[in-house]
């Protein structure tokens, strides 16, 4: 098995579980929840729904929204490729650092902005303003948490990162514990979930992303409803990455390979369950209370850098 | 010597065309010598550049300036740089000019003072000894003041050039100070005796300052930016992408040139790193912020150009701490990033400016608020515009990204340098870069998408027209140039790999080719890489594949009404417009902003029938209200007691002159007495040369020992 396939197979993995981890989602929130919820294929039966229908345009839409979904959708793939889920050494994790993956999903929510404000109408324009304003708090606070990271594994590129956490000695790292509580708040807002916007509303004043993908129908919106979901998995892979990457082979066997996938499943469910259980267990935050809880995030990862430089670099 | 006669034969080029006036009056003839003259000069400055960078550059002495005091011209790889960088925006500007400049009536004076401007950054960036700087700096400044004053019938334009000329001599005088700082430990104005020259540390510092605020004060670093969004919208646009792309890069070559050339890094105090590390994140983070809440258009691009400064101030700040503390290769890599984000944001900005003038040119006017929906009537505009937004918003794979990531590198690649407090400045000012990154991509979704996206607001934008090919064609230059350089960086750095060698004596080449050229891999192969060609070539595959399985073939799609909740009169004055785009922020910042917001509500029938609703905003640039407004009115109560002075009869002043008189021949009789008394040579009594070294001795003023011995 060369790592070139196990790079194919993570790639087309994290496309087609994506699906699935939305439905994961929504299944373990339907029975906290005391309901039977619509299944774990749901969200793959939606997509193929929408695949079918025709598309409808306004008629002053320009080019930017109609091909702004096919840059959503390959910029966040390309970006899920660059993520290493089995293989701690794949062909492509040199392309992209951290922070070129960074850049590669602000380039997709770019695009999406420019789309909602391309139509003209109010929510659009709403939906464009809320999504920049607040990942422009958000992106310092996950650099930041990035940075703790780095700063003891000397690199940001992924699979140095990774190798020197499977490589060293287990211990109790406090800025580890603050940049992975800083991490999964980001992942949180980035994601648009609970209590920072609900993917399950259209027609909220409150909502952010859903506002912005309001006009777009047919294949354009499965798309970006896909794209979505793999940029949730994207996350919980890269926290697992991050901070959890034990079980993740490096070679490129078979056995490796298979065991690592088993613990791969495993680790995301178990991410994706704790965010169901926060999801029913909270209610959504008011508009103008997310900029303190995205600067909340910035200086819990803020306090991981200094407990860095106090407690860990003369131990 | 290649380098340097085409430099020499750009320059009589430029000097050439402030000829135009005298020799031809038909308005058309000018423009299309002037635009000429100018491509042919940024060409030749290119290749000059391009020359000295690869081939190495060479020395000259002009037989022109003072009788004593030849003009020193040299050609290093950090002035080939510069040249490169001027060459590569004014090729296509001067190609804009020929579409932008056609219509405009009396551009005689264009024809005079731009290419006295050009042939001014040219000097400054050419010369080898301080007088010949200081003369060419005073060219760029003083023919800008008459660019910028251009469309003087308007008030506001005049106020703008009054408050431009006065911060550009306020710059100048400072920069003169640290010259002559440099010129008194080395006793020469040229640049090699300076090098060579011993500093005092506290001299050294005051020199640093004073070199720091006056071209600070010139490439618009916050706080000393006041000038600049009200200079930079009021130029005609081509003269705009000028100022806004070179000419504060010129100031980042002096600040460079002085600091890390003349005075060395061999004399970098830690604070040094530090303070212009602070100044660069409190640009580009102020710089950001005010750009967001401008509705002119041109205005938000100067503000974001002071955000663009910060960067680069950033990554220069970095690189003076890294090479403080003995880490030449970083500092490199610091040093590679701030150059980098130089060129690119000529690049970008200049075309920003330049896509703002078709902008201007096409519905008359700057006020985004009633424009929109011009993608549809200027196509070509708004896709070069696009690329400029993507590039400047730092995302790959344009050229922006490169220079953050380069910077962001650097900024984590830091080892510990002394202590807590200086280990977390500098990731903290990496966040702040990542912030105005954040920031930045909000305000050019912002700029995008009310101007070219949505529906028309006005008639204007509704008839607005595409531009001619002369300006397409100056756009797409930079706009290729803006993707050349995002997806070949590891071509590009070991082109730049010669100013690290000649100001830290390191190379950088090596550790960037370690994987081919496909990936950029700085400082070390495990540490960090990014490959903008698989990236952009990943992302072509698979759009195109995605787009090939979906579309289906032979069929358009289905154009309807758009989606209006059931309410049949959406009209374009429902869209978010610039001021609602940013009020998300404006609430967030709102103690950064101390906005001024009144709203009016009209209900002239009854209480509950709303008629009318206003909304007035109000937000002013803190900074200036608060630093520059005590210093006007001071300096305005001094000119009004002197005013005093003034209305006096003629025996008062008579009697004024007379005291002036007996004072002064006191004066020098008393230092007469002195120096015979002490039989030490007048002028070595000051506490100057005293404390630093001499190294030759000065004569006394011959004019002033002849007058006391008669």
């Amino acid at each position: 098995m060369s790592s070139a396939s196990v790079q194919i197979i993570q790639a087309v993995m994290l496309l087609l579980f994506a699906p699935l981890a939305a439905g994961f989602v929504s299944t373990c929130k339907a029975r906290l929840q005391n309901r039977r919820g619509a299944g774990v294929l749901q969200p793959w039966r939606n997509l193929r729904k929408l695949f079918k229908k025709e598309v409808v345009m306004a008629h002053h839409a320009s080019w930017v929204f109609r091909f702004a979904p096919y840059i959503v959708f390959t910029a966040t793939l390309m970006a899920a490729s660059v993520v290493p889920a089995l293989l701690v050494d794949t062909p492509l994790s040199l392309t992209a650092d951290v922070i070129a993956l960074v850049a590669l999903l602000a380039l997709a929510r770019f695009f999406l902005a420019l789309a909602g404000m391309d139509i003209g109408t109010a929510f659009g324009g709403m939906g464009a303003s809320r999504e920049m304003t607040f990942s422009a708090l958000a992106e310092p606070a996950m650099l930041m948490s990035i940075f703790v990271l780095s700063l003891s594994a000397h690199s940001t590129n992924l699979t140095t990162m990774i190798t020197h956490t499977l490589n060293s000695p287990f211990a109790l790292h406090p800025s580890l514990a603050f940049a992975m509580v800083a991490m999964v708040m980001i992942a949180v807002a980035e994601n648009g979930r609970i209590p920072i916007d609900n993917p399950t509303t259209h027609l909220e004043l409150t909502m952010i992303h859903e506002a912005m993908i309001l006009e777009y129908s047919g294949r354009h919106l499965a798309l970006l409803e896909w794209a979505a979901m793999v940029k949730l998995l994207l996350f919980s892979t890269l926290i697992v990455d991050l901070f959890i990457p034990w079980g993740m082979t490096a070679q490129a066997d078979l056995t490796g390979v298979v065991i690592a996938l088993g613990l791969w499943v495993v680790k995301v469910a178990g991410l994706l369950f704790v965010l169901a259980v926060f999801e029913t267990s909270m209610a959504k935050l008011r508009l103008f209370e997310v900029p303190e809880y995205l600067s909340g995030a910035f200086v819990i990862s803020f306090l991981g850098l200094l407990s860095y430089y106090m407690l860990e670099v003369g131990a | 010597m290649l380098s340097l006669n085409a430099a020499l034969a750009a320059c009589v080029f430029c000097t050439l065309a402030t000829m135009i006036p005298v020799c031809c009056s038909r308005s058309c003839l000018q423009r299309t010598l002037l635009c000429l003259l100018l491509a042919i000069t940024g060409l030749l400055a290119c290749m000059a550049g391009l020359a000295g960078l690869l081939v190495g550059g060479g020395e000259f002495t002009l037989p022109l300036g003072l009788p004593w005091l030849p003009m020193h011209l040299r050609i290093d790889a950090l002035s080939s740089f510069f040249l490169l960088l001027i060459g590569s925006l004014l090729l296509p500007v001067a190609i804009y000019s020929q579409g932008y400049l056609r219509g405009m009536a009396n551009i005689a004076p264009l024809t005079v003072f731009m290419p006295l401007f050009v042939l001014g950054m040219l000097g400054v960036v050419l010369s080898d000894d301080a007088f010949t700087f200081m003369l060419f700096w005073e060219i760029m400044s003083v023919s800008s003041y008459f660019l910028v004053t251009f469309e003087h019938q308007h008030v506001e334009n005049r106020k703008a050039g009054y408050i431009y000329l006065l911060m550009a001599h306020l710059a100048g005088l400072l920069i003169l100070g640290s010259f002559a700082i440099l010129y008194a430990a080395s006793g020469s104005f040229e640049f090699a005796a300076m090098r060579e020259a011993v500093i005092s540390p506290l001299w050294a510092a005051i020199a640093f300052l004073l070199a720091g605020v006056g071209f600070g004060t010139k490439a618009g670093m916050v706080p000393m930016h006041g000038w600049l969004p009200e200079a930079h919208p009021v130029a005609p646009s081509n003269v705009s992408a000028l100022m806004s792309g070179i000419m504060l890069k010129v100031a980042i070559f002096g600040f460079i040139r002085v600091v890390w050339d003349l005075m060395g890094p061999g004399d970098f105090q830690w604070w040094w790193g530090m303070l212009v590390l602070a100044a660069g994140s409190g640009s580009a983070v102020t710089g950001v912020l005010l750009a967001l809440q401008q509705n002119d258009l041109k205005r938000l691009l100067a503000y974001s150009s002071i955000e663009n400064i910060g960067i680069i101030l950033i990554g220069l700040g970095l690189g003076m701490l890294l090479a403080r503390f003995e880490y030449p290769m970083l500092s490199a890599l610091a040093l590679i990033g701030a150059l980098y984000h130089a060129i690119n944001h000529a690049l970008f900005k200049g075309l920003l400016f330049m896509g703002a003038g078709a902008v201007l040119h096409s519905t008359g006017t700057r006020n985004m608020e009633v424009m929109g929906g011009l993608i549809h009537r200027m196509p070509w505009t708004a896709a070069l515009f696009l690329v400029a937004c993507i590039a400047i918003a730092g995302l790959p794979p344009f050229n922006g990204f490169v220079s953050e990531w380069l910077i962001f590198q650097s900024a984590l690649m830091a080892p510990q340098l002394g202590g807590t407090m200086l280990s977390t400045m500098i990731p903290f000012s990496a966040a702040m870069l990542a912030l105005a990154g954040a920031l930045a991509a909000a305000c050019f979704v912002k700029a995008f998408g009310v101007v070219f996206l949505g529906r028309s607001r006005s008639e204007a934008a509704s008839h607005a027209h595409e531009v001619d090919h002369w300006m397409k064609l100056g756009m797409a230059i930079p706009a290729l140039l803006c993707l050349l350089l995002g997806l070949s960086p590891v071509l590009v750095i070991p082109v730049l790999d010669a100013i690290p060698q000649l100001l830290l004596h390191t190379s950088l080449s090596d550790s960037v080719h370690a994987h081919g050229w496909l990936w950029l891999t700085p400082v070390g192969t495990g540490r960090a890489s990014y490959s903008a060609p698989i990236i952009l070539a990943g992302m072509l595959l698979l759009g195109g594949l995605t787009f090939w399985l979906l579309h289906p073939k032979g069929r358009t799609i289905r154009r309807s009404v758009m989606w209006s909740c059931g309410n049949p009169h959406l009209n374009a004055r429902m869209q978010y417009n610039a001021t609602a785009f940013t009020q998300p922020l404006r609430r967030i910042f709102s103690g950064i902003y101390q906005p001024e917001e009144q709203t009016h509500i009209a209900r002239p029938f009854h209480t509950l029938l709303t008629q009318q609703v206003r909304y007035i905003v109000h937000i002013q640039d803190m900074m200036v209200q608060r630093l520059y407004q005590p210093v006007a009115d001071y300096v305005l109560s001094l000119a009004k007691r002197l005013d005093r002075l003034h209305q006096q009869d003629i025996r008062a002043y008579l009697a004024y002159t007379f005291y002036t008189i007996l004072f002064l021949l006191a004066l020098l009789s008393i230092k007469q007495s002195i120096a015979a008394y002490h039989f030490v040579p007048l002028t070595q009594g000051n506490a100057l040369s005293t404390q630093l070294s001499v190294t030759q001795p000065r004569l006394p003023v011959a004019g002033l020992v002849t007058g006391l011995a008669v």
